[in-house]
């Protein structure tokens, strides 16, 4: 039987989370600092980037370190399609568009590809192993991407204007905020449910002792293929949002700091708690954009902070605030 | 012939130089209760291992319910209706009892993958769940995280999960180690309870329980199965007195 006050807590704390990201930019507009929607836009791309993370790191115990490169895959599936439609080119057949229904439908299924074919080979491994062939093919991405000159290099690749939904104004950054928030929560609601089902406690059975799951008559790589395959789906989506964003992409999107970035959002935020890495990616982007004020070197502060949280928080600081008994959602 | 389910055909594993199981053979009858003794080092475990295909012979060939499962996988061995048993206690601590028998129970239910529904309201597997709860007399420990069990009550989860998966032949390694004697006798009646409604393979340290449950036993000394019989016969086998109380003992302790 769950435990109904931690339940409560847990809901209440998720409520409020949404009421805040849902009045935000009425917040900006009365406080007249309108230009950090964009900034808390980010911060909602970030977390879904790092929540899909959650999905293998935290519940599948696979430490990926190259998740970003599904991010970049996805960013640039937006960039390049954008560009063919400038110049009125077709690439490989297919002429370029800037409908948010298909480029963001093709950062999800070239994304997801690749996560397919990268996992079948990286999930053949594991622990230190599976880290460095994930990194690897992660760097491969990113080297290909620098290389590409026609679409830029490692200068990376500059859209015109931000992609049409449905007749929506994206150029808006209010509707754009609103349009990622949703995405975020939609994401949010279809994870919890997947983790929550027979597939996810398999997922997270594997993590605690995969011999055992294999045992019980379960080939546990498939279902880990599965989950990884979704993850890379899901930050191919956020790598495409994230495009939009800043009407750019960029190699250094999939360079392997940034996998690194989103692995510090888990761990700040709580692995395994799905909600925890979309605090986690607020708490990071937030230190980064205040200390940034006073020092360069920002970093010094989030070290010792990481630490902290890691060593003292079990679950993060998600785990703190709704109470770490009950971790797995 | 066709009232043999599992059988183990001269069986090698070498661990580098290190032989651990020499021409391994080992038929067994359907619905029957089989013991596997020997001396500590004997290479008992070794043996389950390679049946339940956690690790490979380096040579010879392994059969269940008449099909070669000598290269199968662990979890197809399980999906043929293999069951196992861990010595060492084998379960998801961060689990409930419950999810611990949902998850084994939903690995042989085909049902795909399942990944809408809320498991606490999966009717299918909650049934299951709660059948086994009952049969090891878990039910008042249900919501109780499999960590936080006594070393007992694991052993009797390990047992539940093992039958949610409704297996043909169940291979147990040393159920009783670690028992108190309430606890052995719990689970020896559970033994008796299953007998002859399924086959099952008990590897035993402690002859003792053997004798009263098995129909037959083998007796493995040195990675190789010396004698087969029923135990009245091998009880009073000679080769068998001698690896167990002294004489070629020496090596076998180790």
């Amino acid at each position: 039987m769950k435990n109904l006050l931690t339940f409560n807590r847990k809901t209440v704390v998720n409520s409020i989370g949404l009421i805040l990201f849902l009045i935000l930019p009425f917040l900006t507009k009365s406080f007249e600092q309108e230009y950090l929607i964009s900034f808390f836009s980010m911060i909602l791309i970030y977390g879904l980037a790092a929540a899909s993370l959650d999905l293998i790191l935290g519940f599948g115990g696979m430490i990926s370190l190259g998740h970003a490169v599904f991010m970049g895959i996805g960013g640039y599936s937006v960039g390049v399609l954008a560009f063919h439609k400038y110049e009125s080119s077709s690439i490989f057949g297919f002429d370029g568009t800037e409908n948010a229904l298909i480029t963001w439908g093709v950062a999800i299924l070239i994304a997801g590809v690749f996560g397919l074919l990268t996992g079948a080979v990286s999930l053949r491994t594991k622990g230190m192993s599976f880290i460095m062939i994930t990194l690897a093919f992660a760097q491969m991405g990113y080297y290909f991407f620098v290389s590409l000159s026609k679409y830029g290099g490692s200068d990376g690749l500059s859209l015109y204007n931000r992609n049409e939904l449905l007749g929506l104004d994206l150029g808006d950054d209010v509707t754009f905020y609103y349009i990622c928030l949703a995405i975020l929560v939609l994401f949010l609601l279809i994870a919890h449910r997947v983790v929550n089902s027979h597939f996810g406690k398999v997922i997270t059975a594997s993590r605690q002792n995969e011999q055992r799951v294999q045992v019980l008559g379960v080939a546990s790589y498939r279902y880990k293929l599965a989950i990884y395959t979704f993850a890379a789906a899901v930050a191919g989506l956020a790598g495409a949002l994230m495009t939009n964003q800043n009407e750019f992409a960029s190699p250094e999107l999939m360079h392997w700091t940034k996998s690194g970035e989103l692995m510090v959002m888990v761990l700040l935020g709580g692995m395994g708690t799905l909600f925890g890495p979309v605090l986690g990616a607020a708490i990071l982007l937030l230190m980064e954009y205040f200390l940034a004020m006073y020092t360069e070197h920002w970093m010094v502060v989030l070290g010792p902070f990481l630490i902290i949280v890691v060593l003292f928080a079990k679950n993060g600081l998600y785990g703190l605030l709704v109470g770490s008994k009950d971790k797995n959602v | 012939m066709s009232n043999i389910i599992l059988q183990a055909k001269s069986i090698n594993k070498q661990f580098g130089a290190v032989k651990v199981c020499q021409n391994f053979n080992l038929e067994i009858e359907k619905n029957s209760l089989h013991a596997l003794i020997g001396p500590n080092g004997a290479g008992k475990t070794t043996a389950l291992n390679l049946l339940t295909g956690l690790i490979k012979p380096t040579s010879g060939s392994i059969s269940l319910n008449g099909n070669d499962i000598t290269k199968k996988s662990v979890n197809v061995r399980s999906q043929l209706g293999l069951a196992r048993v861990f010595q060492i206690t084998s379960l998801f601590n961060e689990f409930s009892v419950r999810e611990n028998l949902m998850l084994a129970a939903g690995a042989h239910q085909k049902t795909g993958y399942r990944f809408w529904t809320n498991v606490n309201r999966d009717k299918r597997l909650l049934e299951v769940a709660d059948e086994f709860l009952e049969k090891v007399g878990l039910n008042q420990r249900s919501s109780i995280l499999a960590g936080n069990l006594s070393h007992g009550e694991q052993r009797q989860l390990e047992m539940g999960m093992a039958l949610a998966t409704r297996p043909d032949i169940l291979l147990l390694d040393e159920p009783m180690a670690g028992l108190g004697p309430g606890g052995s006798a719990k689970l020896s009646e559970l033994i008796l309870e299953l007998k002859h409604k399924m086959t099952i393979l008990l590897v035993e340290h402690d002859t003792h329980a053997v004798f009263s449950l098995a129909d037959t036993v083998s007796v493995m000394v040195h990675g190789e199965v010396i004698a087969t019989n029923t135990p009245e016969v091998i009880k009073n086998n000679q080769r068998v007195q001698e690896a167990y109380l002294g004489g070629v003992s020496g090596g076998a302790e180790c």
